[in-house]
């Protein structure tokens, strides 16, 4: 039964994740652009959890880990020069 | 068994919020409802995601782990932070300064006060405080 689940849930993400790269590629404004790469960090973040339950390693969650802060740190900072022209002030 | 069922429903309950917020983010026809959905339900779904892992490494595989915990931890707290960001960029590029309401004091939005005129009034503030 957790492999029927396993398999709509990964069916479910990858659909997303498709979803978002058409969204990057064709996105009205900027926001929507940096929004649509958040999103698929944290789309990217739920496959590799749920690859580690696939493999039954917990070997996958620190690289999900470095994927999170890498992702929050590149949105910020996208952001931040777009509003200001500058990343460190 | 029942911890069969419940992973099930977790990961299930996860797949749909997740394909949901990727959906909304093509489907909202304004960029400020378009905000609203991923950002919502796209940390809604890995928290599914990461719950249904916790309960099949704690009673399945029988080793306990941290990890997902930690994971949820950090998207929950930089999930509206991001948000804030993206929001705020979005006014900043599509608003002019005389669409906004006023703000109801001195300064004008954040995104539009510039370098010099900060500096000011922040140099008058930490005088103002030395003083009183």
């Amino acid at each position: 039964m957790i492999g029927y689940a396993l398999t709509f849930a990964f069916a479910c993400f990858g659909l997303g994740l498709l979803l978002n790269i058409y969204r990057v590629v064709w996105a009205p404004t900027k926001g929507d652009r940096i929004l649509a790469l958040d999103t698929m960090v944290i789309n990217a973040i739920a496959l590799l959890a749920l690859f580690g339950i696939l493999k039954g390693t917990t070997m996958y969650f620190e690289a999900s880990m470095i994927i999170a802060m890498t992702g929050f740190i590149s949105t910020v900072s996208y952001t931040r020069f777009l509003l200001r022209g500058d990343i460190i002030e | 068994m029942i911890v069969e069922i419940a992973i099930s429903a977790c990961l299930v309950i996860s797949g749909i919020f997740g394909l949901v917020g990727s959906f909304g983010l093509i489907k909202l026809p304004d960029p400020m409802m378009r905000l609203h959905a991923p950002t919502k339900a796209t940390t809604l779904g890995v928290g599914g995601a990461l719950i249904a892992s916790m309960l099949y490494f704690d009673f399945i595989v029988g080793q306990f782990s941290f990890h997902e915990l930690m994971i949820t931890l950090f998207l929950f707290l930089t999930a509206p932070i991001t948000g804030h960001f993206i929001a705020k960029t979005h006014l900043h590029l599509t608003h002019k300064p005389g669409d906004l309401p006023p703000t109801g004091g001195d300064r004008p939005w954040a995104g539009y006060e510039s370098d010099v005129e900060r500096a000011r009034i922040e140099a008058e503030a930490d005088a103002a405080a030395r003083q009183g």
